[in-house]
């Protein structure tokens, strides 16, 4: 199977290890990522909060780009990216009159847009059932509180592929790869998302908050599937513990890692070394 | 004349909001703002422009869109906080939140130049523009030991298009 691959700039940074763990996971199950070439970065947050035509633009030049090298679907590992991609694809799609006024910016026609999917519905997809059953566990029985934060969801329309309020397609998963997800109240709570570095204050009260619900419910680990969620989630542990005494670590794991572990792959191969608070495995 | 500017940007009315005030209850960052986001409608609906624009409320919006989700009218009002911020910027309002905006500056100027995001260049940006260079300097290192802070810019090949968007599209920020 081929799928196109927007992999967008945290995975290329911040977030290295969710790119190495997504394309290793991909490989075992017999995925080809093709990466669009010279993509751009969609704009994120700071794009559409202060023009809505650059935010289009900026995601209607990947589309683009996709769509010229033939690629009907594209895989996008960030859930921003997922989220700006597939939201200015719905708008250049439903208004012919803003498409066409992107396309003489851009100065090419869009051929064909392409249909924007998340990791999760990778997975869903390829039948990760029996491609992890086949390899055995790496974290079998651990807690797990799958979170999914805002843009993997929401809006409702738009990611049709689970509910926006009581999501479950990640514990699908994680049943799948032996381990029990726990029953939460912040698995689509706000982390606080971009606003990590110039108002930190509410990322590590917001954070704090998640993370806490988590632990409460005995869970050993979190998982994610957004690169700004993992880094609040993560590095800011620190700050949290600064700021509440007794917050109890716990280890965020990217929903690849996890799947990664599940498949028999190592901590190192997955990149899962690189995280501010360390994983240990309980069945090694 | 902002309402028929925010009907026309957000294809959407903000005078079907009827104040329950669902957005609010839900909203994750309430508790910091000046204002609750269903008191920003209906400042938009009784003509209170002013007091809409000038509110903390519409930056500190962090797009959740947990109130587009639960909103039992149907009102993005995400989609609405965006056309409002954007029209703020165009009316050369002095935002409250001065961080927050001078961090989405630093951050788009990064992807003008490159095509792409660099941490580095975002970071000395944004600290040269807030004088604040102690916050994050504990991280800083192990970020770079990980490698997940790179010194060079990732520049993508076609850096003149890029520049060209921006040219097009870009609300300038003061």
């Amino acid at each position: 199977m081929k799928i196109g691959y927007y992999p967008g700039c945290s995975l290329t940074g911040t977030a290295k290890e969710y790119d190495k763990s997504v394309r290793k996971t991909a490989e075992v199950l017999g995925i080809e990522l093709i990466e669009i070439d010279d993509w751009n970065c969609c704009g994120a947050t700071s794009a559409h909060i202060t023009s809505h035509r650059l935010a289009l633009s900026l995601s209607a030049r990947n589309l683009l780009l996709a769509s010229k090298q033939g690629l009907k679907e594209i895989l996008a590992p960030c859930a921003a990216c997922y989220s700006r991609l597939s939201l200015s694809a719905e708008e250049l799609i439903k208004k012919p009159d803003a498409k066409k006024e992107i396309e003489e910016l851009l100065g090419e026609e869009i051929l064909e847009i392409p249909k924007i999917i998340n990791l999760v519905q990778l997975y869903q997809r390829v039948g990760a059932e029996k491609m992890i059953e086949k390899k055995g566990t790496g974290n079998a029985k651990l807690k797990t509180a799958c979170y999914y934060g805002c843009l993997l969801v929401r809006p409702s329309g738009l990611n049709s592929f689970d509910d926006s309020e009581e999501p479950q397609s990640m514990e699908k998963i994680v049943t799948i790869c032996g381990a029990e997800p726990i029953d939460w109240n912040y698995k689509t709570e706000c982390c606080g998302a971009a606003h990590s570095i110039a108002r930190k204050d509410i990322v590590v009260d917001l954070s704090h908050k998640i993370l806490t619900d988590a632990k409460t419910r005995k869970a050993d680990i979190v998982i994610t599937a957004c690169p700004m969620c993992h880094t609040n989630l993560d590095m800011r542990q620190k700050d949290i513990k600064k700021k509440f005494d007794k917050h109890e670590k716990i280890p965020v794991l990217y929903l690849s890692e996890f799947v990664g572990l599940s498949m028999g792959l190592t901590k190192e191969e997955l990149g899962i070394d690189l995280h501010f608070v360390p994983f240990e495995s309980k069945t090694v | 004349m902002i309402t028929e500017e925010i009907i026309r940007n957000t294809s959407q009315n903000p005078n079907i909001c009827y104040q329950c005030g669902k957005c609010s209850a839900g909203c994750p960052i309430r508790n910091y703002m000046d204002d609750s986001p269903n008191k920003i409608i209906r400042y938009i609906q009784l003509g209170l422009y002013e007091k809409a624009l000038n509110s903390d409320t519409i930056w500190l919006c962090a797009g959740c869109l947990t109130c587009s989700t639960r909103c039992p009218k149907e009102f993005d009002l995400a989609k609405f906080m965006d056309a409002l911020r954007e029209i703020a910027l165009k009316e050369g309002i002095k935002v409250k939140e001065k961080n927050l905006l001078k961090f989405h500056k630093a951050f788009l100027n990064q992807i003008k130049k490159h095509g792409r995001a660099y941490e580095l260049g975002l970071v000395r940006e944004y600290k040269l523009a807030t004088g604040d260079m102690m916050s994050d300097v504990d991280v800083a290192p192990a970020m770079f030991m990980k490698g997940k802070i790179g010194i060079l810019p990732h520049n993508i090949k076609d850096r003149k298009g890029m520049k060209d968007i921006f040219e097009k599209t870009e609300v300038k920020i003061k």
